[in-house]
């Protein structure tokens, strides 16, 4: 099957990454772990632009960007090289921002995703280092707002700015786009895409090969996806009234889900880019080999290798491996002696499936503990211990629960208040398996109680059977194995 | 006897004599009695410091020593406002690299000396403060931009100063107020803390009534900071070593172009009789050519007006400094920069804001970085050849206060034989040579990057057998 983009859509992404794990900003040496801070405590006279002050680079941005540089299969630039962006914004102490411009550290590298046809691949033009400005917190929503206030705690902070091809031809390949691109990135450790404002995005589309439009701001992936979804429409609809999409720089209203038009091109700023006099060129080539070797496995190698190594579905190896912590979670608990394919289906099916349904988002591993908080309010934290989940996967597999119990468990493991491990769940709930000759027991007591129904399935009605099944099933208070109870259930009434 | 004028080593025998509260004491009298109007601040605390430093017993180089502080260089607690109104009121609450070595070494810090606004000019009309007199004509500009570095030196108010050269700021006024400046190598001392004009061009450097105080002072502050990039880590060079009555063997080149049309004939004799004396005292001088010396002026201003454009982008009201109210953001930023800065500011700005825009920042900023190159390697071709080059520091004596103000391109042709220096980054240092109508002529010599020794070698050798830096103005005497 091949996706006929029956549109034409185009949609490139500029994608700005805050490298928020490094421990100080772009340059200087302010701490980046501002967060939680007050407005303003974390600064100095370099990231406030105070006359005289110089900046220094960071090597350790460097090292980061060519990290993410060789992770996207790119090339690296033989030397840094930084521009000043020039114009004017409260936001911008210095009125420049430091960027990179006609030589970035990276350039040329790709990602492949999982497209509207199959395996698809996006290009990636470029990726540059360049500081973060301060942060404008309005007082009231953006058109309305009364007054501005300036927190500068962000300002220099180091970020890299990823640029792709306008190779996404519809807003769910971009979504996919950026859930690998984060997950790259995650796996790198130079970014915890959790904390607020560490990922904020840029969309370009256009539709029938026309004029571009740019969607500037977007701070989600599902924000992007939505962006998208109405752009394309609006321009499909501007177009089919005989109207004609100019170029221009939109804003997206996450809560309206609708993009609002900011300025024309003929308003474009011109940033009379030129060479930062205040940084030399740093020589790096010598640096990306030594990179490269301390590389760690990418999503990609992981999942192969999982299928591999595990004997696992590539479906499993999949999704275990779009999360840098899932996947260590998993091996975690596999490393416990656990059936590899047992954990894959428990993980990957069941428990990323519970965690989905309450809107929760792993964050952290810490080696025996997976961390997640909810996407809509980080406030709400939950968390998994490997350990529940070998303890859990063995009673299964040693037959001591029913996968009916084995889910309960899970769910009230992550709804209940107080941290419990399966066993005390189990125990407390009764769900130990039923002894064979309990189950014997009701399986013949169902048949001699429901005459009706017996004669029913002998005659051919198959439900019947499910309503035995059931009667087994209240009789054991819900601990016989339905599978079981129904497999006696057809040996006793057929022989 | 005052300390006023006294070189740095007969203020050190006087602090052993008396104290270092009686030297500062000098100072602050003579500056008490100041007509030259040199100082925008005169600190409060230096009178404090000195009794300090004779209470501890400070051990430090200069300990004692009074100096003073060109007014775009940031010093913790006193007003760096750079000559502009803008910054009349910001208090720097760091020091700049210069600053804390001057601090460890025991100086006492009398107070910020005058500028052109931000360091754009040559005559220190521009400041906001109003224009610093020449001590050897009150009808004169100092020079500048360091003018009131220049000038408190030459009239005994500070036995020595820091200035800042981007195209000339400190050598102009050395020239014009008949006192040693220097213009390190780019990258020899630290630029944090000095406010930028144009950072690809400028380094903080001394100026003092004679070559063996420049020595004392680069100790101090050359050097390696890891807090400015363009320091370069060379090894620590030792200044007053080269302190030698020797240049028997020394090979000078004498660049034909800095001899151009509009030279002031009592400053080309001057500076003749310079290159001989120096050849009677045992070197040798060839004419050189430096054939995009004409390019260098235009290359010069497109690249500093450019810089400048984007470094004074800061001061929009903001966050500190001068700030006129508007209704909304853009119109209190205009109206800030409007009513903050001065015309010259202005025209820099727009000149180098243009010269940066879409369509023309090929034909006037990328060009202009070409002919830098250009320029540089006519140092490199030259300097291969010779030991050093001498001319004129400025093609005239100082002229009289108002007489170029109003015609800024007279202004920025008088840098011509500075701002070459700055494109290539040599050092460069201006040393009295003589005398046209009463007025001082600076005699500029020329070095390779990194040689400020065989510079202070060539100037202590001409300085201990003449005696126009001992020579001082009478109207302030």
């Amino acid at each position: 099957m091949v996706y006929e983009n029956p549109d034409g859509v185009m949609i490139g992404l500029e994608i700005h990454v805050q490298l928020n794990k490094l421990k100080s900003k772009m340059f200087c040496g302010c701490s980046t772990d501002y967060h939680d801070a007050e407005p303003n405590t974390h600064t100095c006279p370099v990231c406030l632009g105070l006359p005289g002050a110089l900046p220094v680079l960071n090597r350790e941005v460097v090292k980061a960007a060519i990290k993410v540089g060789l992770a996207l299969e790119g090339e690296i630039a033989e030397e840094t090289q930084f521009h000043r962006k020039n114009y004017f914004y409260p936001d911008l102490p210095r009125g420049f921002q430091t960027t990179q411009y006609d030589y970035p550290i990276v350039s040329k590298g790709k990602v492949v995703i999982e497209g509207e046809d199959g395996e698809h691949e996006v290009g990636i033009w470029r990726a540059h280092m360049e500081d973060d400005p301060g942060k404008l917190v309005h007082i009231g929503s953006i058109e309305k707002s009364k007054g501005v206030l300036i927190d500068y705690n962000r300002s220099g902070m180091p970020l890299i700015e990823t640029v792709t091809a306008p190779d996404m031809r519809s807003p769910k390949e971009a979504r996919r786009f950026l859930d690998k691109f984060r997950n790259i990135l995650e796996y790198l450790d130079v970014f915890d895409g959790n904390l607020e404002g560490a990922m904020r995005m840029d969309a370009n589309v256009s539709v029938y090969g026309g004029t571009r439009v740019e969607v500037k701001n977007i701070s989600s992936h599902k924000g992007v996806e939505k962006a998208l979804l109405y752009e394309i429409m609006r321009q499909k609809n501007v177009i089919r009234r005989g109207g004609e999409i100019t170029q221009e720089t939109r804003h997206f209203d996450e809560a309206r889900g609708v993009t609002i038009g900011m300025r024309t091109k003929e308003e474009a700023e011109d940033y009379r880019y030129f060479r930062e006099p205040d940084l030399m060129p740093m020589k790096v080539s010598d640096w990306t080999p030594k990179i490269k070797e301390t590389l760690p496995e990418l999503p990609d190698a992981k999942r192969a290798r999982f299928i591999e190594q595990y004997g696992i579905a590539d479906m499993h190896a999949k999704a275990l491996t779009s999360k840098i912590m899932l996947a260590d979670f998993y091996e975690g608990v596999c490393k416990k002696g656990t059936d590899p394919k047992q954990a894959a289906t428990w993980i990957a099916d069941v428990l990323l499936g519970e965690l989905n349904y309450r809107d929760l988002v792993i964050s952290s591993y810490d080696g025996s503990t997976i961390g997640c908080i909810n996407d809509k309010d980080h406030s709400i934290a939950n968390s998994t211990r490997v350990a529940d989940m070998v303890d859990l996967v063995a009673l299964f597999t040693d037959g001591k629960i029913s996968d009916r119990a084995a889910v309960e468990v899970i769910r009230t493991i992550l709804d209940g208040e107080e941290e419990k491990t399966p066993l005390q769940v189990i125990e407390e709930k009764g769900l130990f398996k039923a002894e064979d000759d309990l189950v014997t027991k009701a399986v013949a007591e169902a048949i001699t109680e429901n005459e009706a129904a017996v004669q029913d399935y002998l005659g051919g009605a198959e439900k019947s059977l499910n309503f035995l099944v059931g009667q087994v099933m209240k009789k054991t208070k819900g601990t016989a194995d339905a599978k079981t109870a129904r497999e006696m259930l057809v040996k006793e009434l057929k022989g | 006897m005052t300390a006023k004028w006294m070189s740095v080593a007969e203020i050190k025998q006087k602090i052993g004599e008396s104290s270092a509260e009686e030297v500062t004491a000098d100072y602050l009298e003579a500056i008490k009695k100041s007509k030259i109007n040199g100082y925008v601040t005169v600190s409060d605390r230096a009178l404090e410091k000195s009794k300090e430093i004779d209470s501890e017993g400070h051990k430090g180089p200069l300990a004692g020593v009074p100096i003073a502080i060109k007014d775009n260089i940031s010093v913790q607690g006193l007003p760096n406002s750079c000559g502009s109104r803008m910054l009349e009121n910001y208090v720097p609450p760091f020091n700049a690299h210069v600053i804390e070595k001057l601090i460890e070494a025991g100086a006492v810090i009398l107070g910020k000396t005058n500028m052109d606004e931000f360091a754009m000019g040559s005559s220190t009309e521009s400041s906001y403060f109003g224009p610093v007199l020449n001590p050897w004509d009150l009808e004169r500009v100092p020079g500048g931009s360091s003018g009131g570095s220049a000038a408190v030196v030459a009239a005994g108010e500070a036995p020595f100063a820091l200035g800042s050269d981007t195209g000339g700021s400190i050598r102009c006024p050395a020239s014009f107020c008949g006192v040693v400046g220097l213009k390190p190598t780019y990258g020899a001392v630290s630029r944090y803390g000095a406010v930028a004009y144009a950072n690809s061009l400028e380094q903080i450097g001394p100026l003092a009534n004679n070559v063996e105080d420049i020595a004392v002072l680069m100790d101090v502050i050359a050097g390696h900071d890891a807090r400015d990039s363009t320091s370069v880590p060379e090894e620590k060079t030792d200044y007053q070593a080269a302190l030698k009555d020797d240049i028997k063997g020394l090979k000078i080149g004498v660049p034909k172009e800095y001899f151009g049309e509009g030279i002031s004939p009592g400053v080309e004799k001057a500076v003749w009789d310079a290159i001989h004396h120096c050849e009677a005292l045992g070197a040798s001088w060839e004419e050189v050519s430096m054939p995009h010396t004409k390019y260098a002026l235009a290359s010069y201003y497109i690249i500093a007006m450019s810089e400048a454009s984007s470094n004074l982008a800061r001061f929009d009201g903001t966050r500190y400094g001068f700030r006129e109210a508007g209704e909304t953001w853009h119109s209190l930023i205009s109206k800030t920069r409007a009513e903050g800065f001065g015309d010259e500011v202005k025209r820099r700005i727009l000149i180098g804001t243009y010269a940066l825009s879409a369509g023309y920042h090929d034909k006037y900023y990328l060009k202009a970085l070409k002919v830098r190159t250009l320029v540089k390697q006519d140092f490199e071709k030259a300097l291969s050849k010779v030991d050093v080059l001498m001319a004129p520091t400025m093609p005239n004596p100082a002229f009289k206060v108002g007489e170029k103000i109003e015609d800024p391109l007279a202004l920025y042709l008088s840098d011509v034989n500075t701002v070459p220096i700055n494109l290539a980054g040599v050092p460069s240092m201006s040393v009295p040579c003589g005398f046209t109508d009463g007025l001082p002529v600076g005699l500029q010599i020329i070095g390779k990057p990194f040689d400020e020794p065989t510079l202070l070698r060539t100037a202590y050798t001409f300085e201990q057998n003449t005696d126009y830096h001992s020579r001082r103005p009478p109207e302030v005497a």
